[in-house]
Parts: C-alpha cells; sequence; structure tokens
C-alpha cells in the first residue's frame, strides 16, 4: 500500500487526489491543508462578497467525498520541511509518504513601501479569510484604495463595488489588467469599471502612506479608510527551496510534473511550466492549469503514464457583465473585428493560431482556444472559413464524424 | 454509454433540434406558448454554410476539459454525463474558453446552460433526437 502525501489545500491537490483515485484506491492519502477548511474556489472570494455565492456553495467537495475515499485530511497544519521519505509538520508531526504533491500555491507579494505599518485597515485579497476580514472592515461609507489593477485587484473591486462609498485603483504599468490585455482593449475594460464609479490612477504609484492617506508618485493624494494590496503574487517554495529542487522563478517541472527531487512532484502556482503558444517557460498562475498539472502528477504518482504538455495561459474573467476572454501568446499577425462594445483578436504566427483576445461577445471561443492548444496548422483546416465566426465547419468531414457522429 | 451523434449527410439544416430543446427545458406543455417571442438559448445548434450542416451538442467528452477547468466547482461528470450544478456556477465562461465544440451556452449573468442529455428535465429520450424529422441526430452507443 502505497503513501501519498499531499501538501496545499487548493485546486491543484485536488487534481492530485482525483489522480490517485483513478489508478488507486487501494493507498492511502494525506492531504496536509494550510487552511483551516476544506478546500474551496478561491476565484469565488469577490463573488462571495458580491453575494453571487456563498461560502458553503464554495467548497468544492464535500466531507464524505474525503471520508469515501479514505483521505485523512489535516486542517490548518502547514509542512514545514520535506525530507527524503517524510514531511515535517509546523505541529510536530511527521507524515511519511512514498510519492509527494507539493502545490503549496503562491501568497500576495506586498512590497515595502514606506509607512505602511501606519495604515490600519490592510488587507491582502487571496484566501477566504482575506475576504471575511475585507467584508468585516468595510461599510457604506467607506473609501477603498486598492494597490494593484490586474485580475485580483479588479476582482475584488467588483466584488466590493455596492458595499462601499469610493474605489480608486491604482498601477504603476498604464493600463489595467497589463499582464493579459494590450492597452485598446485594457481601455475599453477600464471604462466599463469607470462607468460603476471606479476611480483609476495609472501609471501611478504610491510613495508612502500616512495613516489614511497615501501620497503618489505623481504627486497626487488619495484618502483613503481601507487598503487592498493587490500587487502581484509568490508562489510559496520555501520548503522546496530548502529541500534543493531546482527553482527558477517556481520550481521546475517536466511534463510529467516530477521536480528534479525523487518521488516529488509539484502543481500548480508554484510550478514554471512551458507555455507552448510562446515556446517559453514560464509561471502560469492560472486555476485551470493548477487543477491539469495536479491530475498529471496524481497520474503518475500512482504508477500512470501521464503527460501535461499543452499548456497555455488563458483567462476568462468578466466585469460588471463585461466579458474578456484572452489565451496563449500576442506575438504574430493580427486579424482585428470590432462592433460595439466587442472585441475580437486573433493572432497568428508561423501556421498556428498562438493567441486570442475577446471582449463582450465570446460565444464558442473554445474553438479557438483549442487550435492554439493543439498548434493545429492551419493549412490543415479552412481557417478563413471561421475566422468570423468560430464553427467546425472548418474542420474535416473526418473530424466531424469522428468527433460529433462517433464514428472510429 | 448512450450518447447523442450526428449524421452529418442526412440534417436538413431545419433547426427543429434548437426549438425541440429550448421547448424541453421549459417543461411546459404547448411549444408555441413556451417560445413565441422569446429568444432562445438552445444547448444544441445548428451549423450551416449553405452545403454542409450539422448540429453540435457537448460530447461528454471522456477527459472533459471544461469539467478540470471549471473554476467554481460547477462542473462535474456523473455517470459519464457533463452536469452542470446551476446553483454553483457564477458565470466566469472558464468551459467557454476551453470547450473544443463551442457546446456550452453562456446564459447573461446568470448560469452556463450544456447538454445533459435530457437527464435534467422530464423528457425521457433527449428531445432534440425525438423531434428529428431525418434521423440525422441519434442516441445510442457508438464508438
Ligand atoms: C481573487 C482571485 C481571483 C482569481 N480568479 C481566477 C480566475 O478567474 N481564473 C483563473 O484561472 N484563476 C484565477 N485565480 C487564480 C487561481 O485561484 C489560482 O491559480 C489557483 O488557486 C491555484 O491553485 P493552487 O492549488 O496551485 O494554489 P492555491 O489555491 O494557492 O492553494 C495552495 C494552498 O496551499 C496552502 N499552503 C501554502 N503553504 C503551505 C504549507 N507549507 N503547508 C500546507 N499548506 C500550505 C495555502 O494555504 C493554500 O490553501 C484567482 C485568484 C484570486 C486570488
Amino acid at each position: 500500500m502505497k503513501n501519498y502525501v499531499v501538501v496545499g489545500g487548493g485546486i491543484a491537490s485536488l487534481g492530485c487526489i482525483d489522480g490517485i483515485l483513478e489508478n488507486d484506491r487501494e493507498g492511502r492519502i494525506t492531504l496536509i491543508c494550510g487552511e483551516d477548511r476544506l478546500p474551496y474556489s478561491r476565484p469565488l472570494i469577490s463573488y462571495y462578497l458580491e453575494e453571487k455565492t456563498t461560502l458553503e456553495k464554495m467548497q468544492y467537495r464535500s466531507e464524505e467525498f474525503f471520508k469515501n475515499n479514505n483521505i485523512e485530511v489535516k486542517l490548518g497544519v502547514h509542512a514545514e520541511k520535506i525530507e527524503a521519505d517524510t514531511v515535517v509538520c509546523d505541529n510536530g508531526e511527521k507524515v511519511a509518504y512514498d510519492k509527494l504533491l507539493v502545490a503549496t500555491g503562491s501568497s500576495p507579494f506586498v512590497p515595502p513601501i514606506s509607512g505602511l505599518d501606519s495604515v490600519e485597515k490592510k488587507f491582502t485579497f487571496m484566501t477566504e479569510a482575506d475576504a471575511l476580514a475585507l467584508e468585516a472592515a468595510i461599510d457604506k461609507d467607506s473609501r477603498v484604495l486598492i494597490v494593484g489593477a490586474g485580475l485580483i485587484g479588479l476582482k475584488c473591486a467588483e466584488g466590493i463595488a455596492d458595499k462601499v462609498s469610493e474605489i480608486t485603483v491604482c498601477d504603476l504599468a498604464d493600463k489595467v489588467l497589463s499582464s493579459i490585455l494590450d492597452k485598446d482593449c485594457a481601455d475599453l475594460v477600464k471604462e466599463k469599471m469607470e462607468e460603476r464609479g471606479i476611480k483609476f490612477m495609472l501609471s501611478d504609484s504610491v510613495e508612502k502612506f500616512d495613516g489614511g492617506r497615501a501620497t503618489m508618485k505623481s504627486g497626487g493624494t488619495v484618502e483613503f479608510d481601507v487598503l487592498v494590496m493587490a500587487v502581484g503574487v509568490r508562489p510559496n517554495l520555501t520548503q522546496l527551496k530548502e529541500t534543493g529542487a531546482e527553482i527558477n522563478r517556481g520550481v521546475l517541472v517536466n511534463d510529467k510534473m516530477e521536480t528534479s527531487l525523487s518521488n516529488i512532484y509539484a502543481a500548480g502556482d508554484l510550478t514554471e511550466g512551458m507555455d507552448i503558444s510562446s515556446g517559453t517557460e514560464k509561471v502560469m498562475a492560472i486555476l485551470p492549469n493548477a487543477y491539469m498539472q495536479g491530475f498529471c502528477a496524481g497520474k503518475n504518482m500512482s504508477g500512470g503514464d501521464c503527460v501535461f504538455d499543452n499548456q497555455i495561459p488563458m483567462n476568462s474573467i468578466g466585469f460588471f457583465g463585461y466579458h474578456i476572454m484572452t489565451a496563449g501568446s500576442y506575438d504574430g499577425e493580427l486579424y482585428e473585428e470590432k462592433s460595439g462594445d466587442s472585441v475580437k483578436k486573433l493572432y497568428v504566427k508561423d501556421n498556428r493560431l498562438v493567441g486570442l483576445i475577446f471582449l463582450g461577445s465570446v460565444d464558442k471561443v473554445g474553438i479557438y482556444t483549442s487550435l492554439i492548444r493543439n498548434k493545429t496548422p492551419l493549412d490543415t483546416i479552412d481557417f478563413e472559413k471561421i475566422k468570423k465566426n468560430p464553427s467546425l465547419l472548418a474542420f474535416s468531414q473526418n473530424y466531424r464524424r469522428k468527433n460529433l457522429g462517433g464514428v472510429l | 454509454m448512450k450518447k447523442i451523434y450526428v449524421n452529418e449527410e442526412w440534417c436538413l439544416g431545419c433547426h427543429l433540434c434548437e426549438y425541440n430543446c429550448a421547448f424541453a427545458a421549459t417543461g411546459d406543455k404547448f411549444m408555441s406558448l413556451a417560445l413565441k417571442d422569446k429568444e432562445i438559448r438552445p444547448k444544441i445548434h445548428v451549423e450551416d454554410d449553405g452545403k454542409i450542416m450539422y448540429a453540435v451538442s457537448c460530447r461528454h467528452c471522456e477527459d472533459a476539459i471544461c469539467v478540470k477547468s471549471c473554476i467554481s466547482g460547477a462542473l462535474s461528470k456523473e455517470d459519464g454525463i457533463v452536469k452542470i450544478d446551476k446553483d454553483k456556477c457564477i458565470g466566469c465562461l472558464t468551459c467557454v474558453l476551453v470547450c473544443p465544440y463551442g457546446a456550452l451556452v453562456p446564459n447573461e449573468g446568470k448560469a452556463v446552460t450544456k447538454c445533459e442529455l435530457c437527464t435534467d428535465n422530464k423528457c425521457g429520450e433527449p428531445a432534440c433526437v425525438k423531434g428529428c424529422p431525418n434521423n440525422a441526430i441519434c442516441f445510442e452507443e457508438r464508438g
């Protein structure tokens, strides 16, 4: 009987457990779960504040799931040290493993801004606990300053927009969502948010805090009651670093999710992997990849032979009902359409679709995304036919007979 | 397991499957009353370039990327059917971003909808199949 130990408690950990259970229902699985509640959906914390979901619904799996599958869950316990066949926990416990997954995710990065200590109500926005603390600190008169106009900062703004009196978002970059949008798309998103009363200070950053006042580099000031720091996240690599795993910006894994150390796998936000759309190694801290990496790791830990070799960055998010989809990389020849509020951009390079940006109308975008993930040579399909409207008409009749007709 | 399959060469492009699908979801008695003057968002759609036509609905993929990508835990696989928990879905549309068939249907501000082989209504056999006038859609075991 194998001992599987999973360290983390996010979606990558659940992916791993699912992968293990597909191969091995006899083994013993221990989940060392840093937070003191069962795995839940992190991206939903803003929807919780918006009252579009509840803490119960956010939980991914019921208590019975863990019980029925004989998974021992150690809630609120942190792995402190990883040894060759044992994990040492912060409560002194030692847990032996044959195969280990490290899926400790990432944590908010808070830059050392002068005077930060003088701010009374300051928060980050990553966990359920963060959301609950923020919820308790705000009321309808609160003026909120959010530092960081990335996905997390903007989601936070949307989540509390109807609950506070004023929101200002600042960012060093000259646009919102700078890691996934180009300037004209970013400006459209910004406009949509401005229509809902959110103020932006871009190309600007906080020079110093003085209680409830931020002095900006530009010279301006912002008075606020509540501060949210959302400048970015950093992978949680402490334990793997000490154990000697190969690390760059994230921990290096191959396409079987093995680290450089034997019997130790890693998955999720703390890994660095190959983005096949650009051919570069990067940290792609998004939920689908975290699950799929975890699943692949779980399969391999339990004797399977699984590879996950088509990762790309991809995001589907919306703000106040305005949808944004992005995938892949934007280095390529651009095909563009605009109508009303909707924007569509496709990027083609070397006979492949390598990236896309959609705003507004997003029906059937997955047909394009799969062309990116599968590296489909565009001269093997009728790409012209589906540049305007995505459909399966671009593919051969054989493709459709197989996939829609079930004929092998 | 039994799934919905299409015979492309028999499709007439009549779009009846779309209406029958939308009607089945209402649970009403009369189609004309249920659908009149309403914009329908069926879970099956016909693609048609004038020469080729066929219907597309969820393939209930073996290795369903929508389920693996769902950020809210609303999509799951039960007895081979990809199911959506409308209560959990917050409409982020990550499933729409990843589905290679364009089979999930966004629903303005609400939960995504998708084909669950009519296990989510009182129809019994899939409504699109029952109502197809030319057997271009069938519900059977294949491949
Ligand atoms: C507000 C917000 C919105 C987001 N929206 C989206 C979105 O729309 N789409 C998308 O794709 N992604 C989104 N993300 C990103 C997504 O949440 C992450 O990519 C995903 O959660 C990564 O999963 P993970 O399992 O790798 O790590 P995490 O979810 O970070 O989980 C890691 C867990 O490990 C625990 N841990 C850390 N150290 C230890 C230790 N030493 N011992 C034990 N446990 C430990 C942590 O407490 C944590 O619970 C969002 C994130 C946030 C914060």
